[in-house]
């Protein structure tokens, strides 16, 4: 829908196709980013029986503000033995990388950036950019602490990536689908369509589903909490042992970006396990815009619970963090290699089986 | 071409979040597994022992303060002990109960600090800000006892600077029942965690018998299952009347002697030091505290050697004296000087990430290193 | 459990000459005085008989017994002659719960004492404190470098009681 109004403005195909791919960064992720920040803040502050930000604006709204406005007068600092080229573009790199990702992201039935048939494909594969990224800044710093850091990341975002495909694929095999859109139009109706509840299936199998699913649930979103370096998995910027990890040298913007990348990459995981399992943008109770008949009403309703879900899910990985001590290396690897991956194997032949009955 | 592998070393701190101060530790390494690891420590030498025989023997409290600046209350209470010993002169009841209470006090903030740190340490934030909101109202009593929430030269050779603010006894009897639930609250969340339990089982291991050569003392000693604690062992003040029990390691989580022990030590002590607290305030006697303390500090030729057990260990004075009015040598005997030898035995062949792990679970302060 | 001075009739029957002398009468503590380049064979001797058993070094001390007479040289340069440095050694056995000192002293001009590091690892760093301070040279000590002071500080030993502080170090001015 958007796509048709911005063909007719601009008049030309290629014109519109970039700005709405271009639009959820203006209109989703910066303000994300800016929102999440001082959630995380606050969020935490008030767990640990604190205030958090309270000096900017009312109990400190606008201390995200403040704070972007503090990196960017910042001193970008190159330190001198670093391999400056490298250096620059690895933020560049990992915000592009993560931000990529929600191009394919529907946000509602009238919104999603690039309506590509190959969504999910497409956003694993553009998250191995972040991993380039990652490692580019963690060599080119010239620093024993980023370049331990870069590797870990490395080695666990790879590792962790097996077990969110094969999730993704038991998802593939029920829907036979990797268009995101597709997938929640899939979905529609009442929750009970939901994947996670055995999806559009009907009787017997859709019961049969829903133990596998839920299995299925909870190792991709363990998975994707460890591909998005968030506690318990944050070993690649492990404060208390790597300082912070690939990003030590970066100041100003250049940390910024990463920073970006990082709430961007917490929302765009959330988002896919909200569209593969929840349902993506659809309501769990159906539409007030039907039963008003003002059908207007409906991508709005629909982008506000899509938004719900993605920040549920942020909040969960935010309460998970400020509650979980860190996993060490060697734990990490043995938690994906010995139990995440088998168990989504067998989950995914478990469910084909149950498919071809 | 044959593939390679280089050691390499990596330089922990001086500035680092988690070496608790200014500590470098030299990391031999072979990818992320430890060969070898150097202390080198110095960093905040202060010249304590210089400067104190520069100073009277009073004069000298304040410094003793600054050494182990978590624990001051108990520097002090095993400076004076030593400087009692040195003069033998008795201490009025009340004066020895008040100090017991103090230094009960400030093993319980002290201990908080190191659970909350180690918590921190190992990932989890949430832990060492609960640890810290409960030390607060510790550090509030020793407020309205001394005035001073860190640093407080409170207790003096021969007595207390002052007598008990009326209402100390009133706010420290209703702390106790305040702290208990916290204590389990901290092991919900911490000690039983699986992930916690994972990092600490098993973990720089330090079997008794090393422990003793070393000279390791405190919950460090204790965490390896050895029961010997200097308030029961080598009774000062009046330890003897208390009734209270000695936690040791008893490798419930994994190996006796492993960092998760050498943890839960430490909560444990902090229970039992409530107890001490508890019966120290229903027997707490009347009198004058400031009734013994000498006019002029003169000690007859001589030397002492006394310890006490500080929430980190043995703190040893060894003081000599020349008879004037300033002490000729003090040296102390510091818990962390010694606990820190030991890093190099504990972490070969663990990860970078056990050192962090290992290096919190022995709970050093550098003040008290470096002196 | 023995008293200090039942264990110095001991090891002076064991020990013959190594034992120098037994201090008492100072308060609070009687200390046995021992030949520095004895004082690892007395210090193995004593924590692996068993009735000592003395496993637990508690303390290790460097002191400049400040003894010296003062000498003006031709060049008006003060020396300290016949001066002395001491250890102390206070040790402790866990299982049998005693505790006895023992010392000893070294010549001012070049101070060198057996190391006990082999027979405790918590006497490694106490011996380097030691070097630090005084300047005390532990025979056979696996690592004996400063500990506290830089390791380029040149300016001698803070804790002998004639040190004077340097009046630059690296170039920086250092009392200020």
């Amino acid at each position: 829908m958007i796509y048709d109004f911005l063909l007719k403005l601009t008049g030309s195909e290629i014109a519109a196709g970039f700005i709405q791919s271009l639009l959820p960064l203006f209109v989703f992720i910066l303000p994300f980013a800016l929102i999440a920040v001082l959630l995380e803040r606050k969020v935490s502050a008030h767990m640990q029986d604190r205030l958090g930000p309270m000096r900017v604006g009312y109990h400190g709204i606008f201390q995200t503000v403040a704070d972007i406005l503090k990196l960017m007068q910042k001193e970008d600092i190159v330190t001198d033995n670093s391999d400056k080229a490298l250096f620059n573009i690895a933020p560049v790199l990992v915000f592009t990388g993560s931000y990529a990702a929600f191009a394919a992201i529907p946000f509602s039935g009238a919104f999603i950036g690039s309506n590509i048939d190959l969504g999910l494909f497409f956003i694993v594969a553009v998250s191995g950019l972040v991993v380039a990224g990652i490692l580019m800044a963690g060599w080119a710093s010239n620093n024993k602490y980023t370049l331990l850091g870069a590797m870990r990341s490395a080695a666990q975002v790879i590792s962790y990536e097996i077990p969110t495909i094969l999730v993704i694929i038991t998802i593939v095999m029920i829907t036979g689908t990797l268009n995101l859109y597709t997938l929640s139009e899939l979905q529609t109706g009442h929750f009970w369509n939901w994947m996670i509840f055995g999806g559009p299936s009907t009787g017997l199998i859709k019961v049969a589903f829903i133990p596998f699913m839920i299995i299925g649930f909870v190792i991709i979103y363990i998975s994707t909490l460890a591909e998005v370096n968030r506690t318990p998995f944050d070993i690649p910027e492990a404060e208390s042992e790597l300082v912070s990890g690939y990003h030590t040298e970066y100041s100003g913007m250049k940390f910024a970006m990463f920073f970006l990348a990082e709430y961007a990459n917490m929302f765009a995981v959330s988002a896919i396990v909200a569209a593969v399992f929840f349902g993506g943008y659809q309501s769990p109770f159906g539409y007030l815009g039907n039963s008003l008949g003002i059908s207007w009403f409906i991508p709005i309703e629909q982008f506000f619970w899509f938004t719900f879900k993605g920040i549920f899910f942020v909040l969960v990985q935010m309460w998970l963090r400020w509650t979980l001590p860190r996993l060490r290396v060697d734990q990490l690897m043995a938690l994906c290699w010995k139990y995440l991956i088998p168990i989504a194997f067998v989950n995914l032949l478990i469910v084909g089986l149950i498919t071809v009955l | 071409m044959p593939v390679k592998t280089e050691e390499m070393i990596l330089n922990m701190g001086p500035q680092h979040p988690s070496t608790h101060g200014v500590l470098r530790l030299e990391l031999l390494l072979e990818g992320e597994i430890i060969k070898g690891v150097k202390p080198h420590i110095g960093y905040l030498h202060r010249c304590f022992e210089k400067h104190a025989e520069a100073m009277t023997y009073p004069q000298v409290i304040p410094y003793v303060d600054r050494l182990d600046y978590l624990s001051s209350m108990y520097n002090e209470f095993g400076y004076v002990t030593a400087v009692e010993k040195l003069l033998g002169i008795e201490v009025p009841q009340r004066v020895e109960y008040i100090r017991v209470i103090m230094g009960e006090l400030q093993r319980i903030a002290s201990h908080l600090v190191a659970i909350g740190t180690y918590g921190a340490d190992l990932g989890a934030f949430t832990p060492f800000l609960f640890a810290f909101r409960d030390r607060e109202k510790i550090l509030s009593l020793f407020e309205i006892t001394c005035g001073a929430r860190l640093l407080y030269n409170y207790i003096w050779i021969g007595g207390l600077s002052h007598d008990l603010h009326p209402d100390f006894v009133r706010l420290a009897r209703e702390f106790i029942p305040y702290f208990r639930p916290k204590i389990k609250e901290m092991n919900d969340l911490l000690s039983y965690n699986k992930i916690f339990v994972e990092r600490t089982a098993n973990v720089g291991i330090l079997p008794p018998e090393t422990a003793i050569n070393f000279g390791v003392s405190g919950p460090n000693l204790r965490g390896s299952g050895l029961k010997w604690d200097l308030r029961r062992n080598d009774p000062y003040s009046v330890y003897d009347k208390f009734d209270f029990n000695i936690p040791v390691g008893e490798g419930r989580m994994g190996t006796v002697g492993d960092c998760w022990d050498r943890y839960f030590v430490r909560i444990l002590e902090m229970e039992e030091s409530l107890k001490i607290i508890e019966q120290a305030l229903d027997q707490l006697p009347e009198g004058d505290v400031t009734s013994a303390i000498p006019k002029r500090v003169k000690p007859p030729i001589g030397q002492v050697y006394a310890r006490v057990e500080n929430p980190r260990g043995e703190l040893g004075y060894f003081i000599i004296s020349d008879g004037s009015v300033n002490p000729f040598r003090v040296k102390v005997r510091a818990p962390s000087f010694i606990s820190l030898s030991v890093m190099d035995e504990l972490c070969r062949g663990h990860m970078i990430a056990d050192v962090i792990a290992i290096l919190g679970s022995i709970d050093i302060v550098l003040g008290e290193i470096d002196r | 459990m023995k008293t200090t001075e039942e264990i110095f009739n001991l090891l002076k029957e064991k020990f013959g000459e190594s034992i120098i002398e037994f201090k008492t009468g100072v308060p609070v503590e009687d200390f046995i005085v021992v030949n520095p380049f004895e004082i690892d064979k007395v210090c193995t001797f004593l924590r692996d008989t068993d009735s000592y058993q003395f496993n637990n070094l508690m303390n290790l001390s460097g002191v400049d017994d400040a003894n010296g007479k003062k000498i003006t040289g031709e060049q008006g340069e003060v020396k300290l002659e016949g001066r002395t440095f001491s250890l102390f050694y206070h040790l402790e056995s866990m299982s049998l719960k005693q505790k006895v000192t023992l010392a000893v002293r070294m010549p001012g001009e070049n101070p060198e004492v057996s190391s006990v590091s082999e027979i405790w690892r918590s006497a490694d760093w106490h011996e380097r404190e030691a070097f630090d301070m005084f300047g005390i040279k532990f025979l056979n000590h696996p690592d004996l470098r400063r500990i506290l002071m830089p390791y380029d500080w040149e300016a001698g030993y803070p804790l002998r009681k004639d040190y004077k502080n340097p009046e630059f170090y690296q170039g920086m001015k250092v009392p200020y």
